[in-house]
C-alpha cells in the first residue's frame, strides 16, 4: 500500500473558514455569526487596500489615483470589460480546478505548467491537422480535447511522483512548471519557429477559421466564457452533490481515516490531479484557440498561481469562485496601463492580490483564535 | 582546461553557492523546529532588491546586508505568527508570502533596475591565501563566503552537539515530549523560524551585492532559486553539512553547464537553463523513494546479492523529515 508511501509533508489545507464543530450550529442562513464573518472579510479587504496604499506611498505614487486608474483600466470601455472577461475565463478554470485538488488535501502548484501543456498540445494538434481536409470546427474540438488531455497527464505526472515516489507535489509541480516553460521556449525557437527566425512573439498565428469565434472586434469568445462557467458548475456539483466529491473531501480531511473506511485514497488523489489538470489544460487550449491564436512563451500568464490564491481566499468554497475570479481579473487588466499613466510596474495587482489573501488568512486565524479563547474561558 | 583555471573555477563555485548554503541552513533551522517557511523564493527576491536599494542609497554594504536580514526576519515572523499563534496552514501563508514578496520586489524595485550598485570586495586572508590550491579556493573570497564556511560548522555543532540544539530537535520531532520536559515549544519555534528567515534574507544581498551584483527585475536570474533551496534542505536531510554539500553540488552543476556549453551545442540553451528543476525532482525522488512501500516489495523480489546492494544505496540516500514538520502544536 502506498498509504504510508509519502513522507514529505502532506499539507492539508486547513480551510480558513471550513466550519468547525463549534460553528456548525448557526441559526438560519444569515445568523449573527454570518454577518460578523462578512464584516471581518470586509475588514481584511480594507486592510489590504491600506497595506497596498503604504506600498504605493513608499514608491512615491498617489494611492487614490492608482486605484482610480485600475478601475478605469478595467471598466472604461466595452473593450476593457471584454478583456476582463477574457482574463476571467482561465482564472475560472484554474480556480475551479485547484478546488478539486485542495479538496483532496493537495497543493497542486503545478497548475501553471498544466495550463502550458494544454496550450502546447492544442497547438500541436492544430499544426498537425490544419493542412488536412477535416472541417475546422472538428479540428478545434480535437485540439481542445488534446489540450485537456495534456494538462491532465502533466498533472498526473506530479500525482504519480507524489504517490509512488514520495516527491511532495509542491516540488514536483513546481519543477514541472519550469520544464513546461522550457518546452514552450524550445518549441517556439526550435521546431515550431516562424518562417525565418523564431521570436518571443510566438509561433506563426493560425488562420482565423481555426479559432473559436469571438465578438466582433474583441478578443472575447462566448464559447470560452460558457466553458469557464460550466467548469465552475461542474466542480461545484462534483464537490457538493456527488458521492465521489464526498470521498474526495474525506481523503483531504483525514487520509488515514478515509483509507481505513475503504476509500481508495491514492486513486482519489490521482483523480483529483487528473480533473484539475484537465481543467487547467482547457484553460491553455482556450488561450491558444480563442485569445492568442498561437503559442506564446508566457501562455499561462500566472493564471495558475492566481487560481491557487483565489482558492485560498474563498476558503475552498466553489460558490465564490466566479465573483472573486472576476475581481482578480479586473485587477489584472486594470493595472496593465499603470506603467503608461503612472510609471508604475503592473505587478501592483499582484501586490494587492497577495496582500488581500494574506490578510484574509490572518484575520480568519485571529477570529478562530478568539473563538477558541472564549470557548476555553466558558468551560 | 589547465589546473589553475580549474582551481579558480572551483573557488567560484564555492562563492556562487554561498548564498544557497546560507539560505539552506536558515531554512534547515526553521524546519528542524517544525515550521516550513515556504516563502523562501519570495524572501530572497525581496531581500535582494531591498538590500540593493539600501546599499545604493546609503553607500553602506553593511546596512544593505542588515536590511536583507531584516526583510527575511520580518517575512519569517509573519509565517510564525500565522502558523503558530493563529494556527493557519503554514503552506498557505508561506505560499501567499512567496508570491506577495516577489511581486513587491518587482514593483518597488522597478525604478532601480539596472543601476550600478556597490559590490562586496574580495578579502584574501594573509598567509593562508598562499597555501597552494586550497589558498585560492578557500581563502581568497569575500567576507560573506567566509561567513558561509563558518556557518556550516557552527550550525552543525549547534544542532547536534549543544543542549539548545537538542531542544530544537526535540521540538521538531516530539513537541509534546519536549513540552512535558519544560521546553517552551512556541517560543523555540518563533525564535528559530525568525533566525532562519534572517539567514534566508542574507542570501538576497549575497546575490545582489555579491555574486549576482545588481537588480535587474525579472531577469535577475534569482526567481526559482528559493525553491531549489527548499529542495536542498530535504536532500540535506535537515543536516547543515549535507545541505551545504547539496548546495555545492548544485553550484558545481551550474558551473559545468556554463563551462561545457560550447561543447553541448546540440542541447538548446532553454533546456540547460531549467535543467536544475528536473534534477531537483529526480533528487527528491531518489531520497524519498526509499520510504515508499512498493519499493520494499520490489526489493523482496530481487535476488539476494542485488537486493543487498540496492537496499544499501537506497538507505544511504533516504531522508526522514522531522516528525512534526508542518504540524501545529496543541498544548492539551
Amino acid at each position: 500500500m502506498t498509504e504510508s508511501g509519502s513522507t514529505t509533508p502532506t499539507p492539508v489545507p486547513e480551510g480558513p473558514t471550513r466550519p468547525g464543530p463549534a460553528e456548525a450550529g448557526g441559526k438560519g442562513r444569515f445568523s449573527r455569526r454570518t454577518w460578523i464573518n462578512l464584516g471581518l472579510q470586509l475588514a481584511a479587504l480594507v486592510l489590504a487596500f491600506l497595506l497596498t496604499s503604504v506600498v504605493l506611498l513608499v514608491a512615491g505614487a498617489p494611492p487614490f489615483q492608482a486605484y482610480i486608474e485600475i478601475a478605469k483600466g478595467a471598466a472604461e470601455s466595452f473593450t476593457d470589460v471584454s478583456n476582463v472577461l477574457v482574463a476571467w475565463v482561465p482564472l475560472l478554470l484554474a480556480s475551479a480546478g485547484v478546488l478539486v485538488t485542495f479538496a483532496a488535501g493537495l497543493w497542486n502548484i503545478g497548475v501553471e505548467g498544466q495550463i502550458v501543456l494544454g496550450a502546447v498540445l492544442t497547438t500541436w494538434v492544430l499544426r498537425l491537422l490544419m493542412a488536412t481536409s477535416l472541417p475546422p470546427s472538428l479540428i478545434i474540438v480535437l485540439a481542445m480535447l488534446a489540450g485537456i488531455l495534456g494538462g491532465a497527464l502533466w498533472a498526473a505526472l506530479a500525482g504519480v511522483l507524489k504517490t509512488f515516489g514520495g516527491v511532495n507535489e509542491i516540488f514536483g509541480g513546481l519543477g514541472l512548471n519550469f520544464v513546461a516553460t522550457a518546452l514552450t521556449l524550445w518549441l517556439i525557437f526550435g521546431p515550431w519557429k516562424r518562417p525565418g527566425i523564431g521570436s518571443m512573439s510566438g509561433t506563426e498565428p493560425f488562420p482565423e477559421q481555426l479559432g473559436l469565434p469571438t465578438l466582433a472586434g474583441e478578443r472575447l469568445s462566448l464559447w470560452s466564457l460558457a466553458l469557464g462557467l460550466l467548469a465552475v458548475i461542474f466542480v461545484y456539483i462534483l464537490l457538493e452533490r456527488t458521492h465521489a466529491g464526498l470521498r474526495l473531501k474525506a481523503v483531504g480531511l483525514n487520509r488515514r481515516a478515509a483509507f481505513l473506511l475503504g476509500v481508495p485514497t491514492w486513486q482519489y488523489a490521482l483523480l483529483a490531479f487528473f480533473v484539475c489538470g484537465g481543467l487547467a489544460g482547457l484553460a491553455g487550449a482556450i488561450q491558444v484557440t480563442a485569445v492568442y491564436h498561437r503559442l506564446i512563451p508566457s501562455i499561462s500568464s500566472g493564471y495558475g498561481f492566481l487560481g491557487l490564491m483565489i482558492g485560498m481566499l474563498i476558503a475552498y468554497r466553489a460558490i465564490w469562485v466566479a465573483p472573486v475570479a472576476l475581481f482578480f481579473a479586473a485587477l489584472n487588466i486594470g493595472s496593465i496601463q499603470l506603467p503608461i499613466v503612472l510609471k508604475l510596474d503592473s505587478t501592483l495587482s499582484g501586490v494587492l492580490q497577495g496582500a488581500l489573501v494574506l490578510l484574509v488568512l490572518l484575520v480568519e486565524g485571529a477570529r478562530q483564535r478568539y473563538l477558541r479563547r472564549s470557548r476555553t474561558r466558558a468551560v | 582546461m589547465d589546473g589553475t583555471t580549474l582551481v579558480i573555477g572551483l573557488a567560484g563555485v564555492l562563492a556562487t553557492a554561498s548564498p544557497i548554503v546560507v539560505a539552506t541552513i536558515g531554512e534547515t533551522f526553521a524546519e528542524r523546529a517544525g515550521v516550513i517557511n515556504l516563502s523562501v523564493n519570495g524572501t530572497i527576491l525581496l531581500s535582494a532588491m531591498g538590500s540593493f536599494v539600501v546599499a545604493l542609497n546609503t553607500g553602506s554594504l553593511f546596512l544593505g546586508f542588515l536590511a536583507g536580514a531584516f526583510v527575511g526576519a520580518v517575512v519569517a515572523l509573519i509565517v510564525a505568527f500565522g502558523s503558530i499563534t493563529l494556527r493557519q496552514s503554514q503552506v498557505a501563508i508561506g505560499f501567499v508570502l512567496t508570491l506577495f514578496c516577489r511581486d513587491l520586489a518587482y514593483f518597488l524595485g522597478n525604478p532601480f533596475m539596472g543601476e550600478k550598485g556597490p559590490m562586496l570586495p574580495v578579502r584574501p586572508i594573509p598567509l593562508l591565501e598562499d597555501i597552494p590550491i586550497l589558498g585560492t579556493m578557500f581563502f581568497k573570497q569575500d567576507v560573506m563566503t567566509y561567513f558561509s564556511f563558518v556557518l556550516i560548522v557552527v550550525a552543525w555543532w549547534w544542532i547536534f552537539r549543544t543542549r539548545p540544539g537538542l531542544v530544537l530537535r526535540a521540538v521538531g520531532e516530539r513537541p509534546e515530549a519536549a513540552f512535558a520536559r519544560g521546553a517552551r515549544v512556541s517560543v523555540v519555534r518563533y525564535v528559530y523560524t525568525t533566525l532562519g528567515g534572517a539567514l534566508v534574507g542574507l542570501a538576497g544581498p549575497m546575490f545582489s551585492l555579491g555574486v549576482k551584483a545588481g537588480w535587474k527585475g525579472t531577469i535577475s536570474g534569482l526567481d526559482g532559486l528559493g525553491w531549489i533551496v527548499l529542495a536542498i534542505v530535504i536532500f540535506g536531510a535537515w543536516n547543515p553539512v549535507r545541505g551545504a554539500l547539496g548546495a555545492y553540488l548544485f553550484g558545481l552543476l551550474q558551473w559545468l553547464s556554463v563551462v561545457l556549453q560550447p561543447h553541448l551545442q546540440s542541447i538548446p540553451s532553454q533546456v540547460l537553463q531549467v535543467a536544475p528543476f528536473p534534477l531537483m525532482i529526480l533528487t527528491l525522488l531518489f531520497v524519498n523513494v526509499g520510504n515508499a512501500e512498493w519499493v520494499e516489495r520490489v526489493l523482496a523480489a530481487l535476488p539476494e546479492p542485488v537486493r543487498r546492494v540496492v537496499a544499501k544505496a537506497i538507505r544511504a540516500l533516504r531522508v526522514v523529515q522531522p516528525r512534526s514538520l508542518g504540524i501545529p502544536f496543541e498544548r492539551d
